[in-house]
């Protein structure tokens, strides 16, 4: 049985401007000890879907409209305010985008460690303080004793985003949840960070839910990926099957509109952008939320009925009338 | 061969660190540009990349004279910039311009569209106004952004329509050199592949020479002829793009290089492996 099991969740934020309908109808699962990569651009919904497994959305304006967060056997969304904070941090815990906000300024890092041991576990200072020496030393921060005393400011956004990590991890989550964890971080500190996520993730036996904007990350960390595009799942596949074999125009876009670093005659060649831009999720139109910008659709139903997520090879979802294996063969119409 | 539009040597820029509460003594220097030299062709694009804090944006805001260089030399269409008084910088700005990282700040929003992309016309007294007014309509037009919406203020645009108002507004004056600082770095990448193509038309159409600063490899790698990678204030490596980053002579620059995450799940795992090889290797040797 999948540890996590998310069911047609719906999350809708209720403003004055109507209502939007940021995550609409997603389902996923992770399986134990498992990597899921979310990947979307901004608004698609990703970072929602994560704050509403979490139950941390604001309620107002946000609210869990329908659907199930099913997390070893509990669905989340019944749970009250007391018994979820018993799972928050303990069984599921999250790290952040910005290394910068996440701690506070005015607190030690030992203090912020210890804080949530001792949140959830009965220990003495003296042994909670022994267990944050431990853990920054398995996030790999040199001289951990000595750095304990220190505050935030002396650690640069690596180390920042180490510390993150270290508090994620005291408590041993089976979950953890990851929303764009590098993003803010230089290529060569992303690429050590990715790594010992990576690592601890398979030495605590965690799973993974790794969120980014960033196709690269994805291919790099995830087992299973998802493609959200405007508060929709629109594919699901295996890592290796996604890259291979792109089925949702989106998909084929996003990988389209990339620039390259290897390769033959890049510095003349345009990138194949994406016309448009997504649409507004306040009363979206009943059909493909793509089908503005897609380059197949046109002439059929697409434009007028929303396609539903099928299989269309084992383990492989897509949200499309025009997926690519079907179109193979046939003229396209206003692709360039 | 090609003339040199930009020509940059040996350019310093130091920072004062400052001690004390009351009385601030400089305690030490920072070198955030320590003895940069390049050149730039007319018409082509230097691309300058590296991490935060290398020293990138430094150099592109010295060469603007937006920095006062600590020391060195910047020629540019025949003039050394740094000599310059304050009369014929005014006049040696109009041909080189900025294109900033953040089009949700580096615009006016008490400005118009009109306005914003008007203003160095004004500023230059180019013109009549209806003049102007046409001229902006033309611009926006240039951009791909529909010059109806000269009278809306920034804050009715999304990030990527902002950044073209940012380049319509660098067009204004018909500038030779524009300094792209992170010009894509906050957008999508749906949207930011519609930027970087508008950049290259921009850049065929008008003959511009861009110096493009960025971190991202990628990009840099799409936009460039010519690749400088910087590192604490220095350029450990300078070269033809494609050289640079398939024979990547310096450390730095390989390290640099094999960070970056591609889209292709078999090379990266390939290369986690490595990764952790190394790390293993280095950490049973100590």
């Amino acid at each position: 049985m999948a540890l996590l099991d998310v069911r047609d969740l719906k999350t809708h934020f209720f403003t004055r401007e109507g209502v939007v309908h940021a995550v609409d109808g997603v389902s996923f699962s992770v399986d134990r000890g498992r990597t899921l990569g979310i990947v979307g651009e901004s608004g698609c919904g990703k970072s929602v879907t994560a704050l509403s497994i979490m139950g941390l959305i604001p309620k107002p304006p946000a609210k869990i409209v329908a659907g199930e967060v099913v997390f070893d056997g509990r669905d989340l969304t019944k749970l009250g305010e007391r018994q979820l904070e018993s799972v928050r941090g303990r069984e599921i815990a999250m790290i952040f985008q910005d290394p910068m906000t996440s701690l506070n300024p005015t607190l030690t890092i030992g203090t912020q460690i210890t804080e949530t041991i001792k949140r959830h576990f009965d220990l003495s200072n003296e042994r909670a303080r022994k267990r944050a020496v431990e853990l920054l030393e398995e996030v790999r921060i040199p001289n951990a004793a000595s750095r304990l005393d220190d505050y935030p400011h002396r650690y640069s956004g690596g180390m920042r985003q180490r510390v993150m990590i270290a508090i994620a991890l005291s408590c041993n989550p089976m979950l953890l949840i990851a929303d764009e964890p590098t993003t803010a971080l230089d290529v060569t500190v992303q690429a050590q960070v990715l790594d010992l996520l990576d690592e601890l993730r398979e030495s605590h036996d965690m799973a993974m839910i790794l969120i980014t904007h960033d196709m690269g990350v994805v291919a790099e960390t995830a087992d299973e990926v998802i493609v959200m595009y405007a508060g929709q799942v629109v594919e699901q596949a295996p890592v290796l099957e996604l890259f291979d074999h792109p089925e949702h125009p989106y998909t084929e876009a996003l990988l389209g509109a990339l620039p390259q670093i290897e390769g033959e005659r890049i510095r003349e060649a345009r990138l194949t952008a994406i016309p448009g831009r997504p649409p507004d999720l306040v009363s979206p139109p009943p059909a493909c939320r793509f089908a503005p910008r897609c380059p197949h659709a046109g002439g059929d139903s697409c434009t007028e009925t929303m396609p539903e997520l099928r299989e269309l090879r084992s383990g492989h979802w897509v949200r499309s009338a025009h997926p690519t294996s079907e179109r193979a063969g046939r003229p396209v119409g206003a692709s360039a | 061969m090609a003339d040199t539009l930009l020509s940059v040597r040996d350019l310093h820029k130091h920072f004062p660190v400052k001690s004390g509460m009351l009385i601030a003594r400089t305690v030490g220097e920072v070198k955030a540009v320590d003895g940069v030299t390049f050149d730039v062709e007319t018409g082509k694009t230097l691309g300058l990349v590296g991490e935060s804090g290398s020293g990138k944006s430094t150099t592109g805001y010295c060469i603007l004279q937006l920095l006062k260089p600590t020391s060195g030399s910047v020629r540019f269409m025949g003039k050394e910039l740094t000599e310059l008084g304050r009369e014929e910088l005014r006049q040696t700005r109009r041909e080189m311009q900025i294109v900033f990282q953040d089009p949700y700040s580096s615009l006016d929003p008490r400005m118009t569209v009109g306005n914003i992309v008007g203003e160095p016309l004004a500023v230059h007294g180019i013109g009549s106004r209806r003049d102007r007014t046409s001229r902006v309509r033309e611009l926006l037009d240039v951009v791909g952004f529909n010059p109806d919406f000269t009278n809306r203020y920034p804050h009715e645009f999304s990030g990527g329509q902002r950044q073209r108002i940012g380049i319509a507004r660098a067009l204004a004056l018909a500038p030779r050199l524009i300094v792209c600082d992170e010009p894509v770095s906050a957008l999508d990448v749906s949207i930011q592949a519609q930027i970087l193509n508008l950049l290259k038309d921009l850049q065929r159409d008008f003959q511009l020479t861009y110096l493009f600063i960025a971190h991202d490899l990628a990009v840099v790698r799409t936009m460039s002829d010519v690749i400088a990678v910087m590192n604490q204030g220095k350029i450990v490596e300078l070269g033809p793009a494609e050289q640079v980053y398939t024979k990547p002579q310096h450390e730095y620059t390989k390290a640099l290089l094999s960070a970056v995450p591609i889209p292709d799940p078999r090379k990266m795992r390939e290369r986690k492996v490595e990764r952790r090889r190394l790390r293993h290797a280095l950490a049973s040797e100590l």
